[in-house]
């Protein structure tokens, strides 16, 4: 077997990126794994950590909870090296996984600490992605501590927005420059009959650049439940994944266009279906 | 023809509440700070004319120009003056 961790001297720009909310439930770990997904697909060699201490779940969201020897915490106690503890995914070259520990908290590991692993892990690896715990306490600030880039996530309700301004305000107070929002689970439907907030309404409250809108799509329950994340796949938010890789690789790509009547998706989908 | 009564939208009445509530979060002031900003401007004010501190009103509005995400906050403060021409 290869081994992708050769000494390659030339120095790598690499992106830390880390996917945060403030709300949990609203698609933090999904869109971890699909971004991180997404962008091995690429071609990019990618480190998806998980950094919720205690309640980890990126492992089985991405279906490689039964490879799991190390974890953060052990790298960071010095119990393995860096490399023990990454999973590499083998239906995609080039993505890693770190996994958090089940059985500590979040104070096993300081902000200090995750600096000096994630800066290890930028001479390997192009991306590096970060998924967040709920909350605003030690975890996240370990989370965002070696990131330089912000995904946030947010679904179009009052208590996911709140957060997420609050997140916001402190990614801001922390000196992060990039922040880019994700809206998940929008329902087309619900938008129309005006029972449901616009992904342009969330926008003009938030006032970050939008990366991606991701709709409600019951595919990503399917692919929760086979530890296989769906982005690239032809499904609706298979798709929105996809460009949200696209625009984080600095592609320009026109949104989908959820809000025009009844949605285009449930259009093609109904067709799929009776075929 | 009922549907032009309807109550407003179940969109409209939560960016409505996102609005008031954002405006109040963002605002990461105390109200003891507030206080004492309130007692040093009346302190610095009073050295030139006659105010009156007691109808004096200050705040802090999100409603701020277009930099950062377009909110900065502001201060206001509302002085009632009641003699301009403070004789020292």
């Amino acid at each position: 077997m290869e081994n992708n961790f050769s000494t390659d001297t030339k120095a790598k720009v690499s992106e830390v990126i880390v996917v945060t909310s403030g709300k949990g439930g609203v698609g933090k770990t999904t869109t971890s794994a699909n971004v991180g997904t997404g962008l091995a697909k690429l071609g990019k060699k990618v480190c998806l950590i998980d950094t919720d201490i205690g309640l980890r779940n990126l492992d089985v969201v991405m279906g490689l909870e039964n490879r799991i020897v190390y974890n953060l915490v052990d790298v960071v106690e010095g119990n393995c090296r860096i490399k023990q503890a990454l999973i590499r995914d083998k239906r995609h070259p080039g993505l890693y996984l770190m996994p958090s520990a089940q059985t500590r908290d979040k104070s096993a590991v300081s902000p200090g600490q995750m600096v000096k692993v994630i800066d290890h892990l930028k001479e390997e690896f192009d991306y590096i992605i970060l998924d967040c715990p709920a909350g605003i306490e030690q975890g996240f600030q370990n989370a965002i501590a070696g990131a330089n880039r912000a995904l946030v996530v947010t679904t179009p309700e009052v208590s996911a927005i709140r957060d997420a301004d609050r997140i916001i305000g402190l990614l801001e107070a922390n000196g992060f420059k990039q922040m880019d929002l994700i809206i998940n689970r929008l329902r087309a439907d619900m938008v129309k009959r005006g029972d449901m907030m616009s992904a342009s309404d969330v926008v003009d409250i938030l006032a970050i650049p939008l990366i991606g809108i991701i709709p409600d799509d019951e595919n990503v329950v399917i692919a929760t439940n086979q530890g296989d994340p769906l982005v690239g796949n032809d499904t609706p938010a298979g798709q929105a994944y996809a460009n949200v890789v696209h625009r984080i690789e600095g592609k320009e790509v026109p949104f989908m266009n959820f809000e025009r009547g009844v949605s285009f998706w449930t259009k093609v989908s109904g067709i799929f279906h009776k075929a | 023809m009922k549907h032009f009564f309807r109550k407003k939208s179940s969109c409209q009445v939560a960016k409505d509440r996102l609005k008031i509530l954002l405006i109040s979060d963002r605002v990461n002031c105390s109200p003891e700070t507030m206080e004492l900003i309130k007692a040093d401007i009346t302190k610095v004010i009073s050295k030139y004319m006659k105010i009156d501190a007691e109808n004096m009103d200050i705040q802090i509005n999100a409603k701020g120009n277009k930099s950062g995400r377009g909110k900065t906050p502001i201060l206001y403060a509302n002085i009632p003056i009641l003699d301009l021409h403070k004789q020292t």
